[in-house]
């Protein structure tokens, strides 16, 4: 049916079960959930965007550039916004490779999108950097240290709403 | 405001606006080089940004990725493994790494 969608606890948990891990994983789950309402209209908003899908950038010879080392903070870096899209690209491997790509950064991490929007006026500007979390299988490190870093560093932005991709 | 594929994943973490696009792993803002239904994915959320005034029910885009749905039956199996080669092998890496920082009380 084309409405139904893939349950992945279940499905990650057979999975490795059957791998031989015996220990299924402890998803996270909060049974409170913040919520804060838009203050002002999106025209005369800064959009933020926070991604996990290990973004990266190559030289103008499609080589492999590092990350700027100060940029860095545990799993958190960050990019300039205005980066040109065909630099960066997703070094993410947990994905379904046989069914789709990561050659478009922005069908998971939508740069150019808001950049558009943004000369539209559809929103009221981007910020200067997006954000990236490298995967941290420590559910605490992420709350404690990554979050946190993330968040700061938002607000250093003058971010008013952050768009989120999980990948 | 969180666009994602992994519908139960999320909804079973609990955030306050989701965008869910039934697509595989790895396009959660829309097919890739469809920059029509990327703009239209990501104005999905900036519409429930603006209208939503407390944590919503996920919003559930109109996309189909293709006629063919084994993608949905396949993921996580023994018939398509998830990782293999290299990416299997950073994997088991960073599980050790973690087993490491667990056994130093670091995690």
């Amino acid at each position: 049916m084309r409405d139904d969608y893939v349950r992945y606890i279940e499905r990650t948990r057979e999975y490795y079960i059957a791998e031989g891990y015996k220990t299924p994983y402890k998803w996270a789950h909060f049974e409170d959930v913040p919520f804060t309402a838009l203050k002002k209209p999106l025209a005369q908003c800064r959009v933020g965007l926070v991604t996990t899908s290990d973004i990266a950038l190559k030289t103008e010879s499609g080589e492999h550039e590092s990350h700027d080392p100060a940029a860095l903070a545990g799993n958190v870096y960050s990019i300039p916004f205005d980066t040109p899209p065909e630099r960066l690209y997703s070094r993410n491997e947990h994905y379904d490779r046989y069914a789709t790509t990561l050659d478009d950064v922005n069908a998971y991490c939508p740069v150019v999108r808001l950049r558009e929007l943004a000369a539209q006026g559809r929103i009221g500007s981007v910020a200067a950097r997006f954000h990236g979390v490298y995967t941290s299988y420590s559910q605490r490190v992420t709350m404690e240290r990554d979050a946190p870093e993330v968040l700061r560093r938002c607000r250093e932005d003058g971010v008013d709403v952050v768009l989120l991709t999980p990948v | 405001m969180v666009f994602g594929s992994a519908r139960d994943i999320v909804e079973y973490a609990g955030v306050p606006r989701f965008a869910f696009t039934n697509f595989p792993l790895g396009n959660p803002c829309g097919r890739p080089f469809d920059t029509v239904m990327q703009r239209e994915i990501v104005e999905t959320g900036l519409r429930l940004l603006e209208t939503a005034q407390a944590p919503t029910p996920t919003v559930v885009t109109p996309y189909v990725w293709s006629d063919d749905e084994s993608w949905k039956r396949l993921i996580f199996t023994k018939e398509q493994p998830f990782l293999e080669g290299e990416a299997y092998e950073h994997w088991i890496k960073a599980k050790e790494k973690y087993r490491q920082m667990k056994t130093e009380g670091k995690v």
